[in-house]
């Protein structure tokens, strides 16, 4: 039974891998499109 | 006649004329069907007892390829001579140009299995200890099922990148439960026993999009 | 408005570092399974939570249909997306369970062969959004969500009168649970609703800035400097 904690360990961290990279990528995106839109609005 | 009836009547004429007329077309389908069973005769041992047990399944796949090659074909001549355009601009109501077309496909398909399902039972000895009337039941369930949804889905994908792929990625998700009943009830009946509950499931499912495309086409059509 | 994320960030994370605790120790161990059982508590929320979105999903398309807002149709977007992270999380979690108590990583078990094909769905879903010409996404994908929704009871059906001719071991144990057990799965439930809310909620904003963005573009080219006509 001592083996089976290892997959608990595997589900709840890729539970977090999975949650943390999609928020990494909306965060991402969101920087640099308000770095686009702020050259845009420095363009005008 | 009522005028959508009428003009339901005219287009799928119009479409059937048409398809007879470009037989090239016709000809590639119907080969391509062949080799899908064949295709499928050597990957699946037609000889070993197992391959029987699955037939039900192997024939309602085969079906499934042929029907969306089939359905990527006869969008495939609209696009090409614009026929949308004149559709979306026609005063005639958009359900019965869908119907039309739902109809014509059901037929172009129904046409392809009628060619395979010989095929099939000979290469695989198949038997039916169910009534073989039921098959038919099933078949037109099923294959009606899978047109009414992929003319719907070949309507969407029609201005969409990668358009030939659109059509399969977006029908069998949502025909999963079809064809889980289709090819229960098709197995069920080749070994004699009840589909009572697929055969209600496949009419409900069939009901349902039917209803809902037919509602909902007019929308996708004006889509822009 | 704006001041209210950062408090519900707090909040959440709170609940998640509680319901995490309550998890793996606060539960009782269960008797067969061990501690591997308690997966459960994140692959069974997460399952519930995959619903609520595309339910959420469903009754924005309807409304964009209705009422063609461009709000109903971000929500839709934003639901259907969170909801297939969420949907991704119970298909992993699932399998990582069945391996040690089955030995078999897939088992076509009820919840996990409909989480599958939802999942299909709504990935299928987001493709057509991707794919389809700016103009008409909205439309075309409010008219994909309500053919996918409606879809799901035959899903259910269909899978359900399937298990019983061909019965599988069914995860999460059928019968009745433990009331400590449930206490914490409600909690873990509640805890990524939370979460869930303010991922689809930042995920929103982003949608809002991507269409200001575009927009921005779309009429910086229509004003092109003078002498680039023809």
């Amino acid at each position: 039974m001592k083996g089976n904690n290892a997959y608990l360990l595997a589900a709840y961290a890729l539970t977090w891998i999975i949650h943390i990279t999609y928020l990494a990528t909306i965060v991402s995106r969101y920087s640099q499109l308000k770095r686009e839109i702020d050259s845009l609005r420095k363009n005008k | 006649m009522s005028a959508p009836a009428g003009i339901t009547r005219v287009t799928l004429l119009k479409d059937l004329r048409l398809e007879w007329r470009s037989k090239d077309a016709s000809n590639s389908m119907l080969f391509f069907s062949l080799l899908v069973v064949v295709v499928f005769s050597f990957s699946f041992d037609p000889s070993a007892e197992e391959s029987r047990q699955i037939a039900g399944g192997l024939i309602w796949v085969a079906f499934l390829f042929a029907a969306v090659v089939a359905l990527n074909q006869t969008w495939a001549r609209e696009i090409r001579n614009q026929v949308l355009d004149a559709y979306r601009v026609s005063p005639a109501p958009a359900n019965s140009l869908f119907l039309a077309k739902v109809v014509g496909n059901f037929i172009f398909v129904s046409v392809l299995e009628a060619l395979m399902t010989p095929l099939f039972i000979a290469f695989y000895r198949l038997r039916s200890i169910g009534p073989a009337w039921q098959l038919l039941v099933v078949a037109v369930l099923g294959t009606w099922a899978l047109v009414v949804n992929g003319t719907f889905f070949a309507a969407m994908s029609l201005r969409t990148r990668s358009r030939e792929i659109m059509l399969p990625l977006l029908l069998f998700p949502i025909s999963l439960p079809a064809i889980l009943a289709m090819v229960q009830a098709t197995t069920a009946i080749l070994n004699g026993e009840g589909a009572r509950f697929w055969m209600t499931l496949l009419v409900t499912y069939d009901l349902v999009f039917t209803t809902v495309c037919l509602l909902l086409f007019e929308t996708v059509l004006h889509a822009e | 408005m704006k001041r209210l994320f950062p408090i519900l960030g707090v909040v959440t994370a709170a609940l998640l570092v509680y319901a995490l605790y309550m998890a793996l120790i606060g539960a009782p161990t269960e008797q067969t399974m061990g501690n591997v059982q308690r997966i459960f508590y994140y692959h069974v929320p997460s399952a519930w939570t995959a619903f609520v979105l595309f339910f959420v999903n469903f009754g924005a398309s309807l409304v964009y249909l209705v009422k063609r807002k461009a709000a109903a149709d971000m929500v839709a977007l934003v639901s259907a997306e969170v909801g297939v992270v969420f949907c991704t999380v119970v298909l992993v979690t699932g399998p990582i369970w069945a391996r040690p108590v089955w030995g078999i990583w897939w088992t076509w078990d009820m919840r996990l062969t409909s989480t599958l094909v939802l999942w299909l769905i709504y990935v299928s879903y987001l493709f057509l959004r991707r794919f389809s010409s700016s103009g008409e996404t909205p439309t075309l994908a409010a008219a994909l969500a309500v053919l996918g929704a409606l879809c799901v009871p035959f899903v259910y059906f269909s899978i359900w009168f399937f298990r019983t001719q061909h019965p599988q071991p069914v995860m999460g144990g059928g019968g009745s649970i433990d009331p400590r057990m449930l206490h914490v799965l409600l909690i873990n439930w509640l805890a990524f609703s939370c979460f869930a809310f303010l991922v689809c909620w930042s995920r929103y904003r982003l949608e809002k800035l991507q269409r200001e963005v575009d927009q921005a573009h779309a009429l910086e080219s229509l004003m092109a400097p003078r002498g680039s006509v023809r």
